[in-house]
């Protein structure tokens, strides 16, 4: 038998739901995925984590390699000091910004474009948060004392330096971490009450049981939570934009030429929702497909995604802009040097070139809706986009550092096997904890959908059309 | 269960069960201005109006927050205004030991961590959760009530509440079906 019943054939749609879902079906088609049995679960799935498992285990051998050997096996050295570790670290963080600026930004702003892609969002976001924050941790040579970072009285009688970026990038980091792991949790107690009860074996009642925590909707409940979900999407919306700007400064209060820039706090955030929105598309475009969600994750949300994606490329493309404006209006020949090495130097400018192809010239059709309504264009284009974003943060890091002040003090770097190999693995990690995530819980919130769904029924287009009519046929008054 | 079997002293309350938010709305509203104060709803997802419906007076969760938020921007900055003028003060240039611009991103952090750590737990800990056990999951097919079915429950505490009476209400406000709910 089919693995989802009572399903309605799927039809693209331009609405942020299609019409005539009702609560009994949302629940079906969402969670009927998670609840079947092993032995149903779909052979996608198996070869997906087939993979994502093969790359864990690259990524867990690099981290062996790297924890008995020492952080020579990567490829940085002086003058470039930072390379990959933290070109992966901002690239990774950056893409977990997305997803909270989904759930919460668009929740304050009253989007209902945000209600089918949230969930999965924040969980993008925290699987992405945990492979970004890996790096530091593992870069710092020695892990298992990563907890010095941290303020706490402690026999060696010192503290972290508070005037050090990198020590507030440990407290905006565990921040973000733990505070968007509550946002989605709490989002999910109400969904996992629905799994709860309709949970058919033993382990599925016990485990949905035990974290809805006893959730029963009663109203007052209701009250309570919906107050602090709005409070936690309040708190949420500032942290993400503060979580980006920080990393920002890690480079902008430093000297080096091309990182000593204002523009850099903005300018970051704004990559970062750029390649958070093209990890969006990346995971929804399969996802809406292999569930069949075509009717839930319609067409708007892909156009929606798309057009912030422009916007917010094209803010980053102004960045560019500045940075080299600014390279020639300081009037500084370091600056000065810097924009030139970065555009046209011997080493790099394929790096620079290549990057203004995916980040400002990929995004171009998107001004199209026809582009923004063809989900594999979509796909092609999210695919440029995460190239480029690395590719930028591998202009700033890396191009920066080769050659600053001295000469006599240039230098190249080159990536080693194992830089990549923690790479490509990061992807394992990822890969295998979103494959998990969709096996184990709903994709969709679906009890936000339900009341989306319900919202629609009275207020959206069809309830207006039904209305207008009632009116002309005389039976309401204005 | 032992909804059979239950007598007025095992009586958690009388359930009424209904297929939309607007009849669960009305229904509220109408036990409210008979006046019955001990009373919740159940719905699968929040409906407006259901709290001013059923006279729940306006959470103060808000303040709650504000406060805690508060306690965390003062910890968050006496934490590195002590640690860096008093306990371990490190000469960086001869900056001044007390130099807030450096201070505000820690601060603010410190302010979020607190504040949504502040939302999230007393929100589950007012409504009571971790709970394993209510009396309201021993209602007949309550599974509907995180799926599709909103119900309304006059309680036993209730100091108007009269079995009779109760199911006679509820039956009038056209519900699909009136429950006892044991405790």
């Amino acid at each position: 038998m089919a693995v989802v019943t009572g399903v309605p054939p799927v039809v693209e749609t331009n609405r942020v739901i299609a019409p005539g879902q009702t609560a009994g079906m949302l629940d079906d088609v969402v969670n009927t995925p998670v609840l079947v049995g092993p032995q149903r679960t779909p052979t996608w799935w198996w070869i997906g984590f087939g993979i994502t498992l093969s790359l864990l285990g690259l990524y867990l051998v690099s981290i062996v390699h790297l924890i008995t050997t020492g952080v020579g096996i990567f490829g940085n050295n002086q003058p470039v000091s930072w390379a990959m570790p933290i070109i992966n670290f901002v690239w990774w963080i950056g893409i977990g910004h997305a997803g909270t600026l989904i759930s919460a930004a668009l929740l304050l702003f009253r989007q209902p474009w945000r209600t089918s892609i949230n969930r999965f969002a924040e969980a993008m976001t925290i699987f992405a948060v945990v492979c970004a924050g890996l790096y530091p941790i593992l870069h710092i040579g020695r892990p298992w004392v990563f907890y010095w970072l941290m303020p706490y009285p402690n026999t060696h009688g010192m503290f972290p330096n508070f005037r050090s970026a990198l020590t507030w990038d440990v407290f905006a980091i565990s921040t973000y971490a733990t505070v968007s792991l509550l946002f989605w949790f709490i989002g999910l107690i109400p969904d996992l009450a629905t799994l709860r009860d309709s949970a058919k074996s033993r382990f599925q009642k016990l485990l949905y049981g035990a974290l809805a925590l006893g959730w029963n909707g009663s109203a007052k409940a209701w009250q309570r939570y919906m107050r602090a979900y709005l409070l936690l999407a309040a708190l949420s919306f500032p942290l993400v934009l503060s979580v980006h700007s920080t990393i920002a400064l890690d480079f902008a209060i430093s000297q080096v030429p091309g990182w000593n820039n204002t523009v850099m706090p903005p300018y970051f955030v704004a990559g970062a929702v750029f390649a958070g929105f093209a990890m969006v598309l990346l995971l929804a475009i399969p996802l809406r497909r292999a569930f069949g969600f075509e009717h839930l994750i319609t067409l708007r949300h892909l156009d929606n995604a798309a057009k912030l994606m422009l916007a917010t490329g094209m803010i980053v493309v102004y960045g560019y802009v500045v940075e080299l404006f600014y390279a020639w209006y300081s009037g500084v020949e370091f600056e000065k040097f810097m924009a030139y090495n970065r555009v046209l130097g011997a080493d790099h400018w394929w790096a620079f070139w290549a990057l203004i192809a995916c980040n400002l010239l990929a995004i171009q059709p998107l001004w199209f809706r026809r582009v923004r309504q063809t989900p594999w264009a979509l796909f092609l284009i999210s695919i440029f986009v995460s190239i480029g974003m690395w590719l930028e943060r591998f202009v700033i890091v890396v191009v920066s550092l080769t050659k600053d002040f001295l000469p006599s003090s240039w230098g190249n770097y080159v990536p080693t096997f194992w830089d990549w190999a923690l790479f490509v693995g990061s992807f394992g990690l990822f890969g295998t904890l979103f494959l998990l995530f969709l096996r184990l819980l709903p994709a969709i919130a679906t009890t936000e959908m339900k009341e989306l769904a319900h919202h629609d029924a009275h207020h959206g287009p069809d309830a207006y059309e039904s209305i207008r009519e009632a009116y002309y046929r005389g039976e309401v008054r204005a | 269960m032992t909804t059979a079997t239950a007598g007025a002293a095992g009586l958690y309350g009388v359930i009424a069960e209904y297929d939309t938010p607007e009849q669960v709305l009305v229904a509220a509203e109408a036990a409210r201005k008979a006046g019955y104060t001990r009373m919740d709803a159940y719905t699968p997802h929040p409906v407006e109006g259901l709290d001013d419906a059923l006279g729940l007076a306006p959470t103060n969760l808000g303040f709650v927050v504000l406060a805690m938020g508060l306690f965390g921007a003062a910890a968050g900055y006496f934490l590195q205004w002590y640690s860096a003028t008093v306990f371990y003060p490190l000469n960086i240039g001869g900056r001044p030991l007390h130099d807030w611009p450096t201070y505000v991103v820690i601060t603010f952090e410190v302010t979020v961590l607190l504040a949504a750590f502040t939302a999230g737990l007393v929100m589950l800990a007012r409504n009571g959760l971790p709970r394993p056990y209510h009396p309201v999951f021993n209602t007949p097919g309550f599974e509907r009530a995180t799926r599709d079915g909103y119900y309304l429950c006059i309680e036993a505490a209730d100091p108007r509440f009269d079995e009779g009476d109760v199911r006679g209400f509820l039956e009038g406000t056209a519900p699909v079906a009136v429950h006892r709910v044991a405790r």
